[in-house]
């Protein structure tokens, strides 16, 4: 079984408040020195093609779009232990909107060879798209399955547990397919083993450009997209948080419930 | 002028509550422009939805039944509602941003050649255009999308539009439509469904939510928020730390990609507050923090506060909430 997880390099959304700032040209997060990471449920989908190739047998594809820094997001897949990268890196492709981003990885995708199962996170941890999966779904001409938490092989087909509001779906489809995947304990990524660092910082990850995926400019790039930005603000909280004080930790709990019941909350 | 086409679903024959936001979000949005607002219903069978809609604001009722559209197959829903909206020509159409609406709008933005955008907390027309405000970054910021060419599939997140007000005897046109649908287009089957287990108060509806995360360090204390929880009428929640660690249901997850809930009080117990979380529950109305680390995010978005060990407070809480409730 081949399968192809697409991943996204971010910055680290866990920075403090203080630290969050906007590019008033761009309407983009500001990267300044803040350190970047894969998108965490990228990172689950990426735990999940490697159980299913340990169970299963074949190989598993790491494939990103992003800045030249985002090899690093490749190398810790490698390091993951997926077996091949394929990094696209062009500073026009970048400024996409999902449709553009999805066009590109359809076309590096078809490029390295139509997979068994094409996985995505469930959600870019940045812009808060939950459109990828659907999307490549659609470009590529698959079936597709999102907010999936494990993919499991039965009599040749894939049977997924898909998350639905009041509990799960249990879904089949034939292979090839395009899947979500959203975390549960089934699926936390792993460790990397030192050796398989070693290994991933040795490995050769093709590098991509337009002109490699015949990409034509009317489809990609800030020209194509279908909606503009046009302003990203941070909101203003009265963030002020009533600390409440006490000598001894039930003065703290009894001050707190007493306080509730004064707001009526209680 | 912009007609604006819903997707409705159904709630005990009924239109459902998010069906009724989409209504008065569509409804609004024609007005200002001398539109139209239309509805489709799509089933295996009839549904008595049609009064329903015309009553809360659609003008006309578009309604298609086939034997493929039974669960929302994903494939047969998507071309039903691709040959609806090429029949209907809205230049908006809205979904619940619902796991169907997730699932479908994407792949239907594709095939239409539309703008998209999801998760829509407020929409306007401005002149030609059309504005619609979203939350980027975990919340941290909000974004203003502009769509000048049309159609454009948005999906509206549940509980942020004012439902649509419903006016008894108002009547629309209602237009049943063929749909010419393959059975070899459905490419997924639905095995099983599970529903989850709900003890007591469903978490999305809760007025008092008792969440807790990674500062729990097990399975064990939840057991008292359950106990706190059960006292306040509440329910359960916890934070994707605690519920990847297989501590408690990940039904029970609060945030970005598992439930949004907005109480009127929220009490959050050793959850640090990642911004995964701080989206599915910052539109709480009092939200309470019981944290050891005073620099911890949860307090940025917290209105009361205590910083200290859950397992030194949460007793005398418990037992002086029992005394005032």
């Amino acid at each position: 079984m081949h399968i192809i997880v697409c991943i996204k390099q971010i910055i680290d959304p866990e920075i403090p408040a203080d630290q969050f700032k906007l590019d008033p040209n761009s309407m983009r997060q500001l990267r300044g020195g803040l350190s970047l990471v894969i998108s965490a449920y990228d990172q689950n989908a990426l735990e999940v093609a490697l159980q299913l190739r340990e169970k299963v047998g074949g190989k598993v594809t790491a494939l990103c779009l992003g800045e030249s820094g985002a090899m690093g997001a490749i190398k810790s897949a490698l390091g993951m232990g997926v077996d091949d990268g394929f990094l696209v890196s062009d500073q026009p492709l970048l400024e996409s909107d999902p449709f553009g981003v999805a066009h590109v990885l359809a076309k590096a995708i078809q490029k390295i060879g139509v997979p068994d199962l094409v996985l995505t996170g469930c959600v870019s941890g940045d812009t808060g798209d939950k459109v990828m999966g659907p999307l490549l779904a659609e470009a590529l001409g698959l079936p597709c399955v999102t907010f999936v938490s494990k993919v499991e092989v039965k009599d040749g087909k894939a049977l997924v547990r898909r998350i639905v509001e009041d509990g799960y779906e249990l879904v089949e489809a034939a292979f090839p397919l395009a899947v979500s995947i959203i975390s549960d304990d089934s699926n936390v990524p792993r460790y990397s083993k030192l050796r398989d660092i070693m290994a991933a910082a040795k490995k050769q990850v093709p590098t991509w450009k337009a002109a490699d995926l015949g990409l034509e400019g009317a489809r990609v790039g800030v020209g194509a997209a279908r909606l503009q930005v046009q302003d990203v603000s941070i909101p203003q909280r009265e963030s002020k948080c009533e600390i409440l004080d006490g000598e001894t930790p039930e003065e703290r709990a009894e001050g707190l419930a007493l306080r509730l019941r004064e707001l009526k909350v209680i | 002028m912009t007609d604006v086409l819903i997707v409705a679903s159904e709630q005990g024959n009924l239109p459902s509550q998010n069906t009724l936001e989409l209504l008065g979000a569509a409804r609004r949005l024609a007005d200002a422009t001398q539109g139209r607002v239309k509805a489709v219903v799509l089933g295996a069978a009839p549904t008595p939805l049609t009064a329903g809609l015309f009553a809360c604001g659609a003008d006309q009722v578009f309604r298609a039944e086939h034997p493929l559209l039974a669960g929302r197959q994903g494939d047969a829903y998507v071309a039903a509602l691709a040959q609806i909206a090429a029949q209907a020509a809205p230049q908006v159409i809205l979904l619940a941003d619902d796991s169907c609406g997730k699932e479908v709008a994407p792949r239907l933005a594709h095939r239409l050649n539309a703008g998209m955008v999801t998760e829509v907390l407020a929409v306007e027309a401005d002149g030609p255009a059309m504005l619609f405000r979203r939350q980027v970054y975990g919340g941290r910021a909000i974004a203003t999308l502009a769509a000048q060419r049309f159609p454009v599939v948005a999906t509206v997140k549940p509980r942020s539009m004012a439902p649509a007000a419903e006016q008894a005897g108002r009547r629309g046109e209602e237009i049943a439509v063929t749909l010419s649908l393959d059975p070899s287009l459905a490419r997924t089957r639905l095995v099983q469904k599970v529903a989850e287990e709900v003890r007591g108060v469903k978490l999305e509806n809760a007025r008092v939510v008792v969440s807790g995360g990674r500062g729990l360090k097990g399975p064990e204390p939840f057991k008292q928020l359950e106990e706190l929880a059960q006292l306040l009428k509440g329910a359960v929640g916890a934070s994707r730390a605690a519920t990847d660690a297989g501590w408690v249901p990940a039904s029970w997850q609060v945030g970005q990609t598992r439930k949004t809930v907005s109480p009127d009080l929220y009490i959050a117990v050793g959850i640090s507050g990642a911004t995964q979380h701080l989206a599915g529950m910052t539109g709480s109305k009092t939200i309470v923090a019981i944290n050891t680390d005073p620099d911890a995010p949860i307090f940025k978005v917290a209105h009361l506060g205590i910083v200290g060990d859950y397992k030194a407070l949460l007793p005398k809480f418990i037992e002086k909430c029992r005394e005032l409730t």
